[in-house]
């Protein structure tokens, strides 16, 4: 059974703003066969589940409307696993500068 | 209503804008293609003084001048006898929201509210966003910030990602947006629906906020040092950071100060392009907008631009991603200061640029944002991974934006490449040319507003005019 999303909660919708052939006329082919399409947050107007049309209240008092993505839509970025061309660096730069030191 | 397609709404621009900024951009046409860029900012009403109070009130600017001996005797390490200047950083990242954008925020938010107006707007994936939102948050203003932040996979560029995150924590609404240049069309319905103020990147405030940052770090190199800073470097994107520093430094007296303006290199990548957009690990500051920009400034979102770079830059360079990601690593183990990659991109020419000078010679670099989940060289490059993006250590010469990102495996091989400045003030010529449907229309007046423009002579003016005829 979906789970019913209540009203007030934080919340993202999605919409389409302009289809896909009805974009600006100067973007290049792969960008006119896809929609332009907006993800925005809000809090819900009316309990709701993810898929439904809804309309949510913005921070700036707005409303807007839009299909149901998620509750509580996490911040899922972050860093990732190191990057092994980086690592190396800091202890390269304090050698060279060592050997300077000493070549003095 | 009024029709809200694509066509319509454009129409519709020079109206929404004239309501949304406040300025008559018509009374300061002095020729067919001349205005007064000077009478624009002066009527702004923010000299340097009066930008000051507004951002000491605001808890902006003031940030600290650091000396960087470490990367200095790097420089050193791998320059000729009796060369490598000494680096400083102006640490913007010391800003209320990370990064300089707060010096513009300040102003465009101020005037909003003295003008009455109930919220502002910015159209912006980046750091100008999240000040603009803070600043609105201290005047009691409602802000919406409009993003370009993901692709048609609904992958988002990380540090876009924190940028939103970020906006909403200082109580904006965030529209993301995926790939296009109809950022512009979204930005003025929300504009017309709101009657918000725009809080544009290309107004006078937002250029004469960053005046007292060219202002501070001329102060702080003379108490530093006893002397003006031989060479200043700004990331150039929009044109902005580097015209208002330069108005800066000369309202401080440093007449002698040679004005760098610093670019990632992201040639041969299309910055409309669904598929090109996380193929770039900058989201700013980067030739996708410095070289439009600089032909051609007057492409923003409001009539007149007012940051105006070819003005105020006395040398271009660009360097690749993979130096500017190699120098953050060595300012964070060699100098324990962690900041985001963007903001590097000065400190990367920097370095190289260093090199060039003599030992007792000063080069800063106009400063530095914050860094973070998103904002991060670990973030960036492993979206780049995931892209199939190639990334290696190697000679940076071998990079190819949107293919391979290369470490350099030695600082010796940081180098900056020079934009054929010339070039483009010819392209900006036939730019402004372009725009009068007959160029024997052109009086005197426009011609000295070209030269001026692009510092080259009236008479070579004429001359690259009657090379377009």
């Amino acid at each position: 059974m979906p789970a019913t999303v209540r009203k007030g909660s934080w919340v993202e919708i999605h919409c389409v703003v302009l289809p896909a052939g009805e974009r600006a006329p100067q973007v290049p082919a792969e960008t006119q066969a896809v929609p332009l399409e907006m993800l925005a947050r809000g809090r819900l107007a009316e309990a709701a589940e993810p898929g439904d049309e809804v309309e949510i209240i913005t921070a700036a008092g707005r409303r807007l409307q839009g299909t149901l993505v998620e509750a509580r839509p996490a911040y899922a970025h972050g860093f990732g696993q190191p990057i092994d061309a980086l690592v190396p660096i800091g202890s390269e730069v304090r050698a060279l500068l060592r050997e300077r030191a000493q070549g003095k | 209503m009024s029709g809200q397609g694509y066509n319509e709404v454009m129409a519709r621009r020079a109206a929404i804008v004239l309501a949304s900024v406040g300025i008559d951009y018509e009374r300061y046409s002095t020729g067919a293609l001349a205005f007064d860029y000077e009478g624009l900012l002066a009527d702004a009403g923010y000299d340097l003084d009066t930008a000051r109070r507004v951002q000491s009130r605001t808890a902006v600017g003031d940030t600290p001048l650091v000396e960087l001996p470490n990367v200095t005797a790097l420089v050193r390490a791998v320059s000729a006898p009796g060369k490598g200047a000494r680096v400083f950083l102006k640490d913007e990242a010391a800003n209320p929201t990370g990064s300089f954008k707060d010096r513009r925020a300040s102003l465009s938010v101020h005037e909003a509210s003295e003008r009455g107006y109930k919220g502002v707007v910015a159209a912006t994936s980046g750091n100008y966003g999240a000040a603009v939102a803070s600043q609105a948050a201290k005047a009691g203003l409602d802000c919406i910030v409009v993003q370009e932040a993901f692709d048609s996979r609904h992958m988002a560029q990380p540090e876009i990602a924190e940028k939103t995150r970020a906006c909403e924590a200082y109580g904006a609404e965030v529209l993301r947006l995926s790939v296009g240049p109809e950022l512009f069309y979204v930005f003025l319905r929300v504009l017309e629906d709101t009657g918000y103020f725009n809080a544009s990147l290309y107004t006078p405030y937002s250029i004469l906020g960053i005046e007292t940052l060219g202002d501070e770090l001329i102060r702080q190199v003379r108490a530093a040092a006893g002397r003006d800073p031989d060479v200043v470097i700004a990331t150039h994107a929009g044109g902005g950071n580097l015209t208002g520093t330069a108005r800066g430094i000369a309202k401080a007296g440093a007449g002698q100060t040679q004005m760098v303006g610093a670019s990632v290199d992201l040639t041969g990548l299309h910055m409309a392009s669904d598929t090109d957009f996380n193929r770039k690990s900058f989201t700013t500051g980067h030739t996708g907008f410095s070289i439009p920009f600089t032909t051609w400034p007057d492409r923003a979102d409001v009539p007149r631009n007012a940051a105006r770079p070819l003005r105020y830059m006395d040398r271009f360079v660009t360097v690749t991603q993979g130096e500017v990601f190699y120098i953050t690593q060595v300012l964070a183990e060699l100098e324990g200061l962690e900041r985001g990659p963007a903001g590097n991109t000065s400190l990367a020419a920097a370095f190289a640029i260093a090199r060039e000078m003599d030992d007792d010679r000063i080069v800063v670099v106009q400063e530095t944002e914050y860094t973070g989940a998103g904002k991060h060289p670990i973030a960036q490059l492993n979206l780049a991974r995931e892209m199939g993006v190639e990334v290696r250590r190697g000679d940076p010469r071998d990079n190819r934006p949107g293919r391979r990102i290369v470490i350099p495996e030695h600082p010796a091989q940081l180098a900056v490449t020079d934009v054929d400045l010339d070039r483009l003030r010819r392209s900006y010529v036939r730019n402004a040319v372009a725009q009068v449907p007959d160029s024997s229309v052109l009086s005197p007046i426009d011609f000295a507003f070209l030269a001026a423009e692009t510092r080259v002579s009236e008479v070579e003016v004429r001359e690259i005019i009657d090379e377009v005829r």
